[in-house]
């Protein structure tokens, strides 16, 4: 029953998300109000983190199955593409370095100057 | 042989996951960023299509209940988001300032390489999305006046190439601190990096979540702005 009622919670979760991307005029997506309904309920002790833990975790853990579908979906606009296949690979590659960097430096120096004025 | 598998309402689904255990069990073998579990199976379950002659609308009847299964899995980010809030509220600008200097080198960089790779208007703006999630992405796509499919294909490729090559990066960067690697995954790589992310550790797991939810937003709030750019 535990397990169940874990994903009873999730999924009532996911529909409460859904209900309110129907209803609000904004270009949010049904997942990123599920998440933030989510910690809404956990922070305020709504929902108890054992109440969704196990289901949640299990999740989580086979979550990169759930890309298999729409990444083997590329096959079909493959062939659209042809000619401008290189250089549209080119920008994916690039800037998604490009954007790890930037982040990662950035959030990083910050860190580091906020301990530094700590010492 | 293709009528019986046609038919067969379990085939999408038995073959992605089988693809992906082969997956694990090379990761496992090889023990290299490359060998990513989820790149294997994806390459694979192609190969499987292309081979046995099987069209994608056939694999994806029975693979999109794997689909099915991602909003309320992306809802379950907010666990480890939960479980890390004390970090998050310690370095709150820390996030703030990393994750609006992804959004905007994202947007800078997707202009700069479109001019100079001479890409059209319209591929320019379908590329604008890339990095944030598909589900965001998709929609502002339309709004852009974009290739939706393009647009879902980049965020895709961007996702699994940052999950296989985050950490090469990163080091690459000397980017260490564990909450700064789980922004620049969540940025750049929104879920399926997320989905690597959690693998690293738990603190960059859960600011990997927090990085796909506000780099969604932030990039919904000024994307419009680069549509007349280029």
């Amino acid at each position: 029953m535990g397990a169940l009622m874990e994903f009873a919670i999730i999924l009532g979760v996911t529909l409460a998300a859904e209900l309110l991307h129907a209803l609000l005029p904004l270009p949010v997506p049904a997942s990123i109000y599920g998440m933030i309904l989510m910690l809404t309920l956990l922070a305020t002790g709504a929902v108890k983190l054992e109440k969704v833990k196990r289901a949640g975790g299990y999740l989580l853990e086979i979550m990169p199955v759930m890309f298999i579908p729409a990444a083997v979906g590329l096959l079909e606009i493959i062939t659209d593409m042809k000619g401008a296949l290189l250089p549209i690979a080119g920008v994916i590659v690039l800037t998604t370095i490009i954007v790890m960097a930037a982040t990662g430096r950035t959030a990083q120096w910050i860190m580091d100057r906020e301990a530094a004025k700590k010492r | 042989m293709k009528e019986i598998i046609g038919h067969a309402a379990y085939f999408g689904v038995a073959v992605s996951l089988a693809g992906y255990a082969v997956g694990l069990w090379i990761k496992k073998k090889v023990k290299k960023p490359f060998a990513n579990p989820l790149l294997i199976a994806i390459l694979l379950v192609m190969g499987a299509l292309v081979v046995l002659g099987i069209d994608y609308d056939v694999y994806n009847e029975s693979a999109k209940y794997l689909s099915y299964l991602l909003t309320p899995a992306t809802v379950c980010l907010a666990i480890p988001l939960y479980q890390q809030l004390e970090l998050l509220k310690k370095h709150w600008k820390a996030v703030i300032g990393g994750l609006v200097a992804g959004v905007a080198s994202s947007l800078v960089s997707v202009l700069g390489l479109s001019v100079l790779f001479h890409l059209t208007h319209e591929q320019y703006v379908s590329l604008l999305p890339k990095s944030i999630t598909t589900a965001i992405g998709m929609g502002l796509s339309e709004e852009l006046g974009g290739i939706v499919t393009l647009t879902v294909a980049s965020i895709i490729l961007t996702g699994v190439l940052g999950a296989v090559i985050g950490e090469a990066v990163c080091r690459l960067f000397r980017i260490k601190n564990r909450v700064a690697v789980g922004l620049a995954f969540g940025a750049s790589a929104h879920a399926v990096g997320t989905s690597r992310a959690l693998e690293i550790g738990e603190v960059e797991g859960a600011m990997s979540s927090l990085a796909i939810a506000v780099s969604g937003l932030i990039t919904v709030a000024v994307a419009s702005f680069f549509v007349g750019f280029y």
